[in-house]
Order: C-alpha cells, then structure tokens, then sequence
C-alpha cells in the first residue's frame, strides 16, 4: 500500500466540511505515488517526509545513547573498549545535535504548521522548502557514512588541537554536518520570508500565533548564527587534513579562539533547540486552558529578546577556559539577563492556566512534564552561568544533566507534545488518549530517573566522556542507565501509539481540540492548499470570546 | 518558460518579486556572517601579533589587491548598468554588460592566481607549509594563513558569482527576462555585489599596513 | 548545617579555603532551583485542578476575555527573578576573582600536562608523576600547560579546575586545608586515556612536608627522562635553569647582574614592568619570559635590537621553566648594579624605522 492508502483509509463521515459541492481532497491523497512525494513542493508532505527521517535520527541517536549507557554499568571495560566508547559518546552527540534536536521541531511541525498559521497556501519559496530536505539527506547520508567508517572521537565540540591529531575518520563528519547547516539556513530563510511576506490579509505582527513568532525568531538565530559554525567546521577539516595548525599552537595558533568560534555558534543553537519547543507549549497551553495566553507580547517579545542576547553569551562555556576575569564576568552577567526571558514565557504559561476552562488531554500532560524539568533544568543553567560554582562543575555530569533537562526534558518533550497535539490536523485521526496519558508519565519517569543522579555525579566530581570512572560513582550510573531504558521503552510506546492511530485511529473533525489559533481552521487533513479560499483573520488567534463557528464565517465571508 | 506557480502563491507577480529580494538579502546576511568569523579570527590574531602583522602586510604586494579593488568596482558598475539597462528593456546592451562583469571577475581570478604564484615562490604558505626567509616570525605564519584562507574563500565567491552572472547573461540571451519581470535578475546581481563588497573589506586588512 | 547540606548533595569533602564558600553559594542557588520548579509546578497543578471547564457553559465561548495579570505583578516578578540571577551573580564573580587570582607569595609548582599523565616540578628541583605533594594550610600556585592537546586540572575536593592549555601556561592556585589525598581528575577531553589521566594531591602537615623535601631532595622521585640526564641529588630548578641558559647560549645576549649588553638584563627583571618597542609596558611574569624564549619578537623591549633568535622547539617544557626559576631567583639584584647607562631608546642608525 502506499503512504496515502494507508493513512486515508475507508471514508467515513469526513470532517463535516463543505456539503456544497466539490470537497477537494486533503494533501495525503491529492497525488498518489512515489515520484509524486520525492518531488512535492506541499510544505505539508515536506514536513511528513522530514518527519520520517528525523524521528528515524532519534532512534539512532538514542540506540548510541544507550550502548553509552550500558558501558557505563561498570566502572571498567562492560562492553567495548575506550575507542569504541569515545566514538559512541561522539556520534550520539552528533546525531542527536544536528540530525534530530535542531531540524525536529522547525522541519516538521515548523513546515507543516506556520503557513497554516499565516492563512498561506504553502512557504514563500516551496522548491527551496524540497532542497532543505535534500541537502538534510545528503548531510545524513554524508555523516552516516564517516560513523559507518569509525566516525571520530573529538566529541561533538571537536575541540582543538585534539581534533587536529585524532586518529579517526574527522573529515566526513564534519563535512556531513556542514552540509546539514547549509539546509538549516535554507528552512529559516524560508520561514522568515514567509512570516514577512506571506501573511493572510488581516494578519498583523500581532495577530501572528505564537508558535509562528517562535519560529521566526528560531530562524533568525538559523540564518545568522549557523553560518560560524560552517565556517568553524571547514577550518577544523582543513586542519585535519592539511595541518595548516590555525588553532594549533606549535605554529602559533591559538586553540581556545576555535572555543570561541565554535560557540559563537553552539550556545545560539541552544536556543534553536529549545525557541520552537517553547513554541508548542505557547499554542497547547492556550488551547486547552480555553482561554488567550496571559500576556501574548511577553512571550512573541521574548522571543526576540532571547534570540538577540543568545548571541551574546557564548563564554559562559569556557569560564574555565583560560580567558581573562573580565572576560568571563561579562558573560556570565549576560547569561543572567537572558535567563529572564525564558522566566517571563514560564510565568505567561502558568498564569494562562488562572480562569481558564480546562480539559486534559496528553499534549497537556507532556506540559507538565515540561514545566518541571524546564524550570528545574533551566534554572540549573542559571546555577553553572554563576561562574565560582561552574568552576566545580564545568565537564562534568552535572552540565550533562543540565543540558539534558533541558534538550530532552524540555525539546523532547514539546516535540512529544507537538506529536500529539497536532497529529489530528495533519493526519485526520485520533490517538489513544490512555495510551498517550501511559506513555507521558512513563516519559517523565524515564527522565528523571536517567537523568537527576547525574547531577549528583557531577556533584560528585564526575567529569564528563569518562569511558572508565572511580568506583564511588558506580550506584549512581547503574540507576541513570535503568532510566534510559525506561525513558527509551516510554518514547517507543508513545510513537508506537501515533503510528498505530494513523491507521486505526478514529477519524478527528476538523478541530478536536477547540483551538482558535488559525491552522484549525481547516479541515483535518487539509486540502492541498490549506484553506477552502483565502482566509481574512483580522482577529486574534486566541479570542476565545467567539464560537468556532464565528471564527469560521469571519475567515470565510460569503 | 512555464506558467509561474505563483499565480496560486502570490497575489501577483511585484508581491513574489519582492519576497524573492527580502529572501534574497536574508541570504546575503548569512554570507556575511560566514566571513565575519574569519574576520573576527583574523582581528585576534592581529592583536596577538600586531608587529609581525604589520611587517607582513608591508611585504604583500600591494598593487595586485589595489588592481583588483579597482575591478571588482568596475564589474560591480557594470552589474548595476546592467540591471538598469534591463529596466529600460535593451536586453543586448544588458547582455554586453553581464559578459563584461564575468570578463572582470576573470580578470580578478587571473590577477589573484599571479599574485598567489608570487607567494608560492617566495614560500608565504599557509601554516607548517611557510617558509619564507625574509620573514621568519610566527606572526608572519599567521597572517599568511589568514590571507589565504580569507582570499581563498573570497575567491570560490568569485567563481561562483561569475558562474552566476553568466547564467543570468544566458538566461538574458534567451529574452527570459522582461523590464517588468526579473527577480532573479536582480537576486544575482545583489549576489555579486556582495562578492566586492567583501573584497573592500579583505584588501584595507590585507594590504594596507 | 553545612555538612548536612554537603551530603545531602553530594558534595566532596570542602578541603580547600574556598571551598566553604563556594558551597554555600551552590546551596542557595540548588535550593532556589529546585523551590522555583517545584511551586512553579504546584501552582499550575492547583490552576488545572482549580479550573477545570465544568458543566454545558464551558461549551460555550466566554463572555469575555480571560483576565490578565497586571502589568506591575508581572513586572514585579520579573525584576525580582533577575535580581536573584544578579546577586548569584555578584557573589559567583567575587568568588571566581578571588579562586583564579592567586594571593602573593605562594608556593609555586609547574605542572606539565601530556597524554596521558600529570608531571609536577618543584622549585627545589625534584619531580614527581602523578602525585601532587603540598604543605596543608600553605597556598600552592601551580603554573601548569600541556605538551599536546588541552587537558584540565580538577581536584573536586578543592572545587577547583582549570583548563591546561598546549603553547601557553595557564595558573591555578589552592590552599588545602584537609591533609590526606585528594583525587586529580582530567577534566577535558583528550583521547583514549582520558577518563585514566587521574592523580592525586597529597596535602602534608607542615612538619611532614619539610620532611617530604629534604627526603626528595635526596631521591629524586622522577626526573624528566627528556631533559637530559639522571639527576644526581638534583640541584634545585633555579640551578638547572643556570645551567641551560649557559650551554643554550642565553648567557652571550644577557647577563645576571645588571651589565647592559645585547639583551635585557635578568637582574631585577621578573616581576618588573618591561617597556615595549611600540610604547606599551608589560609585566614580566612567566608568561611573558617564556613567550620571549619561544617567539621574542612578539614583545621586544624598547631600546633593544629584535635579534633573539626563537627557542620553539629547541627548548624542553622543563628546561624553559627551570630558566624562568633562574631569572626569578635573580629577581632582587639591582639592575643598574654596575656599568653605564643601557642603550638610548628609539630606533639604532643601522635599523629601519617601522611604523
């Protein structure tokens, strides 16, 4: 069978939709064929087609993860020796980094949600949107390739000189991944085009929803931050290969300013990961509290904020680093003031709750989840800003911690969220709730467990990518390594519901959830141009003071 | 050519035009951040070795990058001229005008190549490959590692724009192209703009000590 | 209270002066952490509860839109969270000043970092792998970098770390106050045995450690197989570094008691403020001697010829150190002692003016 047959399975009943006349059919079954995928210019069937690939990174990434794990049982040889471990560690940062967490959320609910959001038939440049997710393959296949070959050890930061003399297969990893940051900068070009240029009549920058202004911001950082990692990268490889020693000091090259370039980049691309996850909580938590967020410009702004003053606070990773006192003061100060804006969109999501009209729901539930381990794991992240503490605790777990409760705690789990959440629009069916409640609170469970003894770890003294460790930190890895098979069985049994509903799901209406954000305004799925005509949303995308219906006849005047 | 999607997309052609040209410049930011980081690279190393920089640039050859300032703006001139003249629909003088700009980007590649083969013989190489006696320091080293890999970048910019500019004196050729319909006209233009842009930035570091 | 706390987060022993307080900044930042996630998720949890939709009205569309916070309340908490985040912030900077600036007159001790192992100097000329000995209670300054790739030196009794870095020295400075041993943990990545480049740091009671030298002096512990030789009842590092500065030729271009000659004298020039050919002064601390031994003219000292040939290459870790603890022993020994003026500044006749 092929895709579409699978998922459009026998009609029935159908979304409600237009009875006058001639429903169009929705993107799914608008063509039908191999070819008509591979050369589709449909955002929706990009997004789908990323969806496939992304999520099949993930479970790459996680099985490095846990042959990681597993080794970490022991505090000697479990199962491989120090080589293999130190290329797992480095791949699965990787795989993870630049072929699941950065493209997840943009490439695929980014594609298929913001022109739906901006009332648009499809992105401002559609053959652009297919060629990002053909470089994205060629960068997979190009990185796939140097891991099958032994891939490389340096760790996913391939620090200097180190990487200049390891002994691995450097050249293609790096090569892949820059190739993977060239089809990043070509999605967020797209998304910014479209969020300026693209927008239904009636749409001001206020009325934008603020996932789409998650987006925006998240492809800003895209545009101008990835180009200095591409460039970091390229002079890595060249000075693998050709020893021209630009970060090497025997020919006075300074390794720490390849610190600096590489997280230049890297500490912006945190924000890649973590802005449209912030996103998807902004569009659940309105949704399902019924009512309009709690202050709309303190998230569509902070946004912004974050997006602009990411940039500036890149030394807070090398405190320790060799860089001048001064230096790392003022860093670390500005790590503060960013944390503020990431503070303002927690207080917006929960005061959003206060008189709302609340149901349950499992995109709700992975709220939850993420509301603790963001705040916990974020404010952590203030905790290793206040530079005396990160001298402790630079390199060890408790960083490893850190950026896990806040990449998987927080990315993880929006993107969870944003799975269930939208997988009625986009795929016209309903999953199991009971399931999807199951799968959340063992996600949860998972998490913890795998994760918070790694902060006592590194309270302990546990530095990081240690292949062999002291005995004293045995206990704790053997509890961390149980939580990752946990959270690892969790993740499975969520995706497994979604892939088992897509073909034995009751059929979703066109709004299940009772949203007014504007992408629900279609039909579930929707037609290959998104709307029945062009829609006039001259009203805000939270008015929860009209019916659904309203909404409709004023998108949709006769 | 065929009948543009954008009828479907766009409320009309200026509308897709105009998105075109603001993707366009998003692009060209990103470009520039690209060479920002060598940029930035290169200032600390300057400040490193500020003596041994200067030296350096005293013993780079300052009229191969002054020749190439000068033609990289004339190519930048006649790439201007050229839009103007497809604006006011004299395609052939448009056409003359584009294979003069890639004439000029040859001019500068040939000119860069010269000045590249002067620096093989004297052995101003890039890293452990340097070897030049009159200037035996580090700082030395350094400079020319940065040179090459600055110039090294802004020439495959060259290349890629000329290739650019010849597709559009092509595309130019065959009437794609009216005075009211030429965005992507006016994408490659702004694309070679950009590559001499980046060289008024390069040749002041490089050559002027 | 303190010890409670400690354990409770598993924390190491505090075995350093600064370690005290630097734990008690991490508990009010942890305590902060975990209250801010813990009644952040309690609040919501009571607004679900609280206002879950009930009843047929929650069907319909509300009369009118949800209420807002006010802006003061908003404001309010925002200032005050970021006035949390500045006060950790003023605390860790002050912290972090005072762990990284070492105080005056510590005990110095080079540490050379290679794959895969910790190689420590001391002044009185003896060495030793992969143990640290310090005097308890006395602070220690270690001048450490590393022969290949960036490690980094972390004692988590201590809370102290820092990175050790190929082509330059980096500094760390400790006072333990704990006697007894206290692990060395490589704390950046840096190949196949990094996770086995561990040591120790043994801190001595004061008696034991004079004691420790003097049996150390007797029998040298390890002596740098690349240096050159066995030691022979080692002589001490500022004697060794006479000796290399003779056989290497330092000795033609300077002398060691002020006389003016082709090079800068080394009476009284550590710790000195070194005027520059291009107007700016530096320190001459261990950073600046031996960055003039492996790339002299980066800096060269104003109303001196740029004629020192470089010593990259043909010098060992251990052997520019040594020098540098020559040139420090001769540091109070007056620079004029004898002799005329040193040269005019400005350019000599026979040497182009450069910009």
């Amino acid at each position: 069978m092929t895709m579409s047959e699978v998922i459009a399975a026998p009609e029935r009943g159908g979304d409600g939709a237009a009875a006058t006349g001639d429903v169009p059919p929705d993107y799914l079954r608008a063509a039908s064929g191999v070819r008509s995928w591979l050369t589709t210019t449909d955002h929706k069937r990009i997004a789908l087609m990323f969806y496939v690939v992304v999520l099949v990174m993930f479970m790459v990434g996680g099985l490095f993860a846990l042959a990681l794990r597993v080794e970490l049982l022991t505090p000697r040889r479990t199962v491989m020796d120090a080589m293999t471990y130190n290329r797992m560690f480095t791949l699965h940062g990787v795989t993870m980094v630049w072929m699941f967490l950065i493209p997840a959320i943009p490439a695929v609910f980014g594609n298929f949600i913001l022109p739906m959001q901006l009332g648009a038939k499809d992105l401002a440049f559609p053959r652009l949107n297919l060629a990002s997710f053909y470089v994205y393959v060629s960068g997979l296949l190009i990185t796939l390739g140097g891991m099958l070959a032994g891939g490389t050890d340096t760790g996913w930061t391939f620090y200097t000189p180190y990487s200049d003399s390891s002994p691995t297969r450097l050249l293609p990893v790096v090569s892949g991944v820059f190739v993977l940051g060239i089809s990043t900068i070509m999605t967020g070009i797209n998304f910014i085009a479209t969020t300026h240029m693209l927008r239904a009549p009636g749409i001001t920058w206020r009325r934008i929803p603020l996932f789409t202004w998650t987006i925006y911001g998240t492809s800003i950082i895209m545009v101008l931050a990835t180009p200095v990692l591409g460039l970091a990268l390229a002079l890595v490889g060249v000075d693998h290969v050709l020893h021209l020693g630009i970060f090497d000091p025997a020919v006075g090259g300074d390794p720490v300013l390849f610190q600096h370039l590489f997280w230049f980049y890297s500490h912006p691309a945190v924000y890649i990961m973590i802005l449209p996850a912030m996103g998807v909580i902004s569009e659940v938590v309105p949704t399902f509290a019924q009512r309009r967020p709690s202050s709309y410009m303190a998230i569509a702004m902070s946004t912004l904020g974050i997006a602009l003053v990411g940039f500036l606070t890149w030394g807070h990773h090398m405190f320790v680093a060799g860089i001048s006192e001064l230096d790392a003061g003022i860093f670390g100060a500005l790590s503060m003031f960013v944390a503020v804006f990431s503070a303002l969109k927690v207080f917006t999501w929960v005061a959003t709750l206060y008189k709302g009209r609340i149901r349950l729901g499992t995109p709700l539930l992975y709220f939850f989840g993420f509301l603790f381990l963001f705040v916990f794991g974020g404010m952590t992240g203030v905790a290793v800003a206040t530079q005396s503490l990160d001298i402790h605790w630079h390199d060890t777990y408790f960083v490893v911690a850190h950026f896990h409760f806040v990449m998987v705690g927080g990315s993880v789990t929006a993107f969870l969220a944003a799975a269930h959440y939208w997988f009625p629009k986009m795929f016209g069916r309903r999953y199991s709730e009971r399931v999807g409640a199951l799968s959340a609170t063992a996600v949860f469970l998972g998490f913890v467990l795998t994760f918070f003894p790694q902060f006592l770890l590194g309270n302990m003294g546990m530095p990081r990518r240690y292949y062999s460790y002291p005995e004293r930190f045995q206990w704790l890895h053997v509890l961390s390594t149980g939580g990752a098979f946990l959270l690892a069985g969790a993740i499975v049994l969520a995706l497994g519901n979604l892939l088992v509903s897509l073909r034995w799901g009751p059929k979703a209406g066109s709004n299940p959830w009772g949203s007014r954000s504007f992408e629900w305004l279609s039909a579930s799925p929707p037609p290959k141009n998104n709307f029945p005509a062009v829609p006039v949303l001259d009203f805000s995308p939270y008015d929860y003071t009209q019916s659904e219906e309203e909404a409709h006849a004023r998108a949709f005047p006769r | 050519m065929p009948a543009p999607s954008h009828a479907e997309q766009y409320s009309g052609y200026p509308r897709l035009a105009e998105t075109l040209r603001f993707g366009m410049w998003i692009f060209l930011a990103s470009e520039t951040l690209l060479f920002a980081g060598l940029f930035a690279l290169y200032a600390s190393y300057r400040a490193m070795f500020r003596a041994d920089f200067t030296q350096a640039i005293q013993h780079n050859t300052l009229a191969y990058g002054t020749v190439n300032m000068y033609v990289l703006l004339t190519s930048s001139f006649t790439v201007a001229l050229s839009l103007a003249t497809l604006r006011r629909n004299r395609p052939r003088v448009t056409l003359a005008l584009l294979l003069a700009t890639a004439a000029l980007g040859g001019v500068f590649l040939v000119v860069k190549a010269l000045e590249y083969a002067e620096h093989v013989r004297n052995g101003a190489l890039p890293g452990p490959f340097y070897h030049w006696q009159a200037l035996p320091t580090f700082g030395a080293n350094r400079f020319f590692t940065m040179y090459w890999l600055m110039t090294g970048l802004h020439a495959l910019h060259v290349m890629a724009g000329v290739v650019v500019v010849l597709w559009l004196a092509r595309r130019t050729h065959r009437r794609r192209y009216t005075a009211a319909r030429h965005a992507t006209f006016e994408m490659g233009t702004l694309y070679w703009h950009l590559v001499d842009v980046m060289w008024l930035f390069l040749w002041p570091i490089l050559y002027l000590a | 209270m303190n010890q409670l706390m400690r354990k409770l987060l598993f924390l190491p022993p505090q075995a350093s002066s600064m370690a005290g307080e630097i734990d008690a900044l991490h508990y009010v930042v942890i305590l902060t952490t975990l209250l801010g996630a813990a009644l952040t998720t309690a609040v919501a949890v009571f607004f679900v509860v609280k206002y879950r939709a009930r009843g047929p009205e929650a069907e319909r569309p509300r009369e009118k839109p949800a209420p807002r916070p006010p802006v003061w309340f908003e404001v309010v908490v925002v200032v005050g969270l970021f006035g949390l985040f500045v006060l950790w912030w003023i605390v860790g900077f002050s912290q972090y000043v005072r762990a990284r600036v070492a105080p005056p007159d510590t005990l110095d001790v080079y540490v050379t970092a290679k794959q895969w192992m910790w190689k420590f100097a001391y002044p009185d000329g003896h060495s030793s792998l992969g143990t640290l000995f310090v005097p308890q209670g006395r602070p220690v300054k270690l001048i450490m970098t590393s022969r290949d790739v960036i490690h980094s030196f972390y004692v988590p009794d201590f809370r102290a770390k820092q990175d050790v870095i190929p082509g330059r020295y980096t500094t760390i400075w400790f006072t333990a106050t704990i006697e007894g041993a206290h692990q060395i943990l490589c704390a950046e990545y840096c190949g196949t045995g990094h996770s086995t480049m561990r040591g120790q740091v043994v801190a001595l009671a004061p008696a034991d450690y004079a004691r420790w030298v003097g049996q150390a002096a007797a029998q040298d512990l390890s002596s740098f197989p690349d240096a050159g030789g066995a030691a022979t009842g080692a002589p001490s590092m500022a004697r060794v570094g006479e000796r290399v500065a003779a056989d290497r030729g330092c000795l033609r271009c300077h002398t060691v008691d002020g006389t003016p000659h082709i090079g800068p004298t080394w009476a009284g020039l550590y710790g000195s403020s070194v005027p520059l050919a291009d107007g700016q002064a530096v320190l001459a601390d261990e950073p600046y001697l031996t960055e003039s031994m492996m790339d002299p003219l980066a800096k060269v000292r104003r109303g001196f010829r740029p004629v020192m040939p470089s010593y990259q290459g043909l010098l060992q870790a251990p052997e520019a150190a040594a020098v540098v603890e020559f040139i420090k022993s001769l540091r109070d020994v007056p620079p004029a002692a004898a002799g005329p003026m040193p040269p005019p500044t400005g350019p000599l006749p026979s040497q182009p003016v450069t910009p």
